[in-house]
């Protein structure tokens, strides 16, 4: 049987700066926080981050390691939108390709199937024309001719994901509400650049049982490499493990507040290994 | 919060009655049985998914959530509502409130009927199948909405949700837009992004081709709805709440709306709908703290 389990020091290990990241979950929703944790605390830079963003993207922007942002929207959920992401974009700190949600979901199924583009109407008369210029107006071919909007499928370099269980070989499932674009960000990401992150591992013959069946939907053919991490989503929902840290993101939004408060929130919460943030987490 | 009791039958008033007084007499009736804005904003916003049928009703807020939720309870029955999160849910009350711990709305009484997680909301929009009511930071005079940035994109002044799903839906879906406090800074000459397609773009791309899926039906905000049945598809005043007055509502718009010469006033609930608003759907009143009187 092939062993997958690495570390969060061996998935940053294995990125370079410059690389197109696609990063799981959903705002502030079952993200792969202590691998973002490990790349706040890299040497890495000029990261184009892909994302339906939480504080993922807003971690990263404060950490100075994003370039360029692809998204359609970033927020905390209870708190509406990201403030490091704001923070980033009106100083002029990163670059941007606005999308809609479903830009996202097309671009990342064109990268999947292998096709340079998918056909949508999701843009038409909108200004993402204008302000995403990846994107390309063509003509149906056929005898409609029909306008349409072709969404060019992601060049990544790199997806990470957290599930609830996963195998030593990158078999996982999710045990929430949604699986949201983790399936899909994976098989988008070439082979070598695709991370999970699990809650708990647990032995092959033990994983079906941990929830329904059909929720068994990351195979090991989707993945290179395995960090269990428990808490590794903290402090963002992985339900059922845990609700998200209210309290604690609350603390992480007013860090945006001032280069003092994004200070003394990277000392207390970023520079120190995870197992430490994990057991200062548990003593809060 | 009044007894919905007390509510004499004679309340009920029927849709589009016309009152040039600016609603008064309506909204002496309104105080004199207790009916509140907020009350008076959701039923407005059911009446928006009136005729739908069985699709996706897709209202976003708690004042939207409530009129869908309304509108499925009387009658519009067919309609489909989410929880907000990755189901469709069969009953119609509502389970508002903080997040339970693992992020779920769970609710022992939730009837369940569909499992909708994100990806297949993309099924219901790009079929055509789901009428979605957005917020908007920005408006214009043809229901162009911005809600990602104010500013210069490339930089903005204020950066705010994103583009979010705005583009896809207006161009596949019915939409309409919730706006809880309307003013000049909402209602602008020109919105500085178009995250939302409006009637000029999308005639422009041809309202028989590229958006023959386009509608933008309706816009209710605090103080009145408004539909497009004009000829150019500008937005048209369509009722007045209560109380409001063409004066308040011309104020309240940095574009000229277009006004009728007789304005209807906005319906004020029936005694079934106040009982369905006040105990079944919004028992603990979270409605009138995003729209006071």
């Amino acid at each position: 049987m092939t062993d997958k389990l690495i570390t969060e020091d061996d998935v940053v290990a294995s990125l370079r700066s410059g690389m197109t990241i696609a990063i799981g979950g959903w705002g502030s929703r079952r993200k792969p926080m202590s691998i973002v944790r490990a790349i706040c605390r890299s040497s890495l830079t000029d990261l184009t981050v892909l994302s339906h963003a939480g504080p993922d993207l807003g971690l990263l922007c404060a950490s100075g390691k994003v370039r360029r942002a692809i998204y359609a929207f970033a927020t905390l959920d209870t708190i509406p939108l990201e403030p490091h992401f704001r923070r980033a974009r009106e100083s002029g700190a990163i670059t941007d390709e606005p999308l809609d949600e479903g830009l996202v979901h097309l671009g990342l199924q064109a990268a999947a199937w292998r096709v340079p583009f998918l056909p949508t109407r999701v843009g038409l008369g909108s200004d993402l024309l204008r302000d995403n210029p990846t994107l390309r107006s063509i003509t149906s071919p056929f005898d409609d001719a029909e306008s349409l909007l072709a969404m060019p499928a992601f060049q990544l370099d790199a997806a990470i994901c957290h599930l609830n269980r996963s195998d030593a070989r990158g078999n996982a499932m999710f045990l929430g509400p949604d699986l949201y674009w983790d399936d899909l960000m994976l098989q988008a990401a070439p082979t070598g650049g695709r991370f999970v992150s699990t809650e708990q591992v647990v032995p092959t013959d033990a994983l079906a049982s941990e929830g329904c069946i059909h929720q068994l939907r990351i195979s090991r053919m989707m993945v290179d490499g395995v960090v269990e991490a428990p808490g590794g989503a903290h402090f963002t929902t992985c339900a059922p493990d845990y609700g998200r840290d209210e309290d604690f993101q609350k603390e992480y939004a007013a860090s945006a507040s001032s280069p003092e408060a994004w200070l003394a929130f990277r000392t207390a919460w970023i520079d120190l290994p995870e197992p430490d943030y994990q057991k200062k987490v548990a003593s809060r | 919060m009044s007894d919905p009791i007390a509510v004499p039958p004679g309340a009920a008033i029927p849709a589009g009655a016309p009152d040039l007084a600016g609603g008064g007499d309506i909204a002496a009736l309104a105080a004199e049985v207790g009916i509140t804005r907020a009350e008076v904003c959701i039923v407005a916003v059911a009446e928006c998914f009136r005729g739908d049928g069985e699709i996706l009703a897709n209202p976003i807020g708690l004042i939207p959530v409530l009129g869908g939720r309304l509108a499925r309870a009387t009658f519009e029955p067919l309609l489909c509502c989410t929880d907000g999160e990755a189901q469709l849910i069969a009953n119609d009350e509502i389970f508002p409130g903080p997040e339970s711990p693992g992020g779920l709305t769970a609710s022992p009484d939730k009837v369940v009927e569909y499992w909708n997680p994100y990806r297949s909301m993309f099924d219901w929009v790009w079929s055509g199948r789901r009428h979605v009511m957005m917020g908007a930071t920005q408006i214009d005079r043809y229901g162009n909405q911005n809600f990602a940035a104010i500013g210069d994109y490339a930089q903005p002044k204020v950066q705010l949700l994103g583009y979010r799903g705005a583009p896809g839906n207006t161009i596949n879906c019915v939409t309409s837009y919730w706006i809880p406090k309307q003013g000049p800074r909402v209602f602008v000459e020109s919105v500085d992004t178009v995250t939302g397609v409006g009637w000029d773009r999308a005639a422009a791309l041809g309202l028989d081709s590229a958006a023959r899926f386009f509608e933008v039906r309706r816009v209710v905000t605090n103080l009145a709805t408004y539909d497009f049945d004009t000829p150019d598809h500008r937005m048209r005043l369509r009722s007045l709440h209560p109380g409001v007055t063409v004066d308040e509502v011309v104020a309240a718009s940095a574009f000229e709306v277009v006004v009728p010469d007789e304005v209807p006033t906005s319906r004020l609930p029936t005694p079934d709908e106040l009982h369905l608003i006040r105990e079944v759907l919004d028992p603990r009143n979270l409605r009138s703290s995003e729209v006071s009187d």
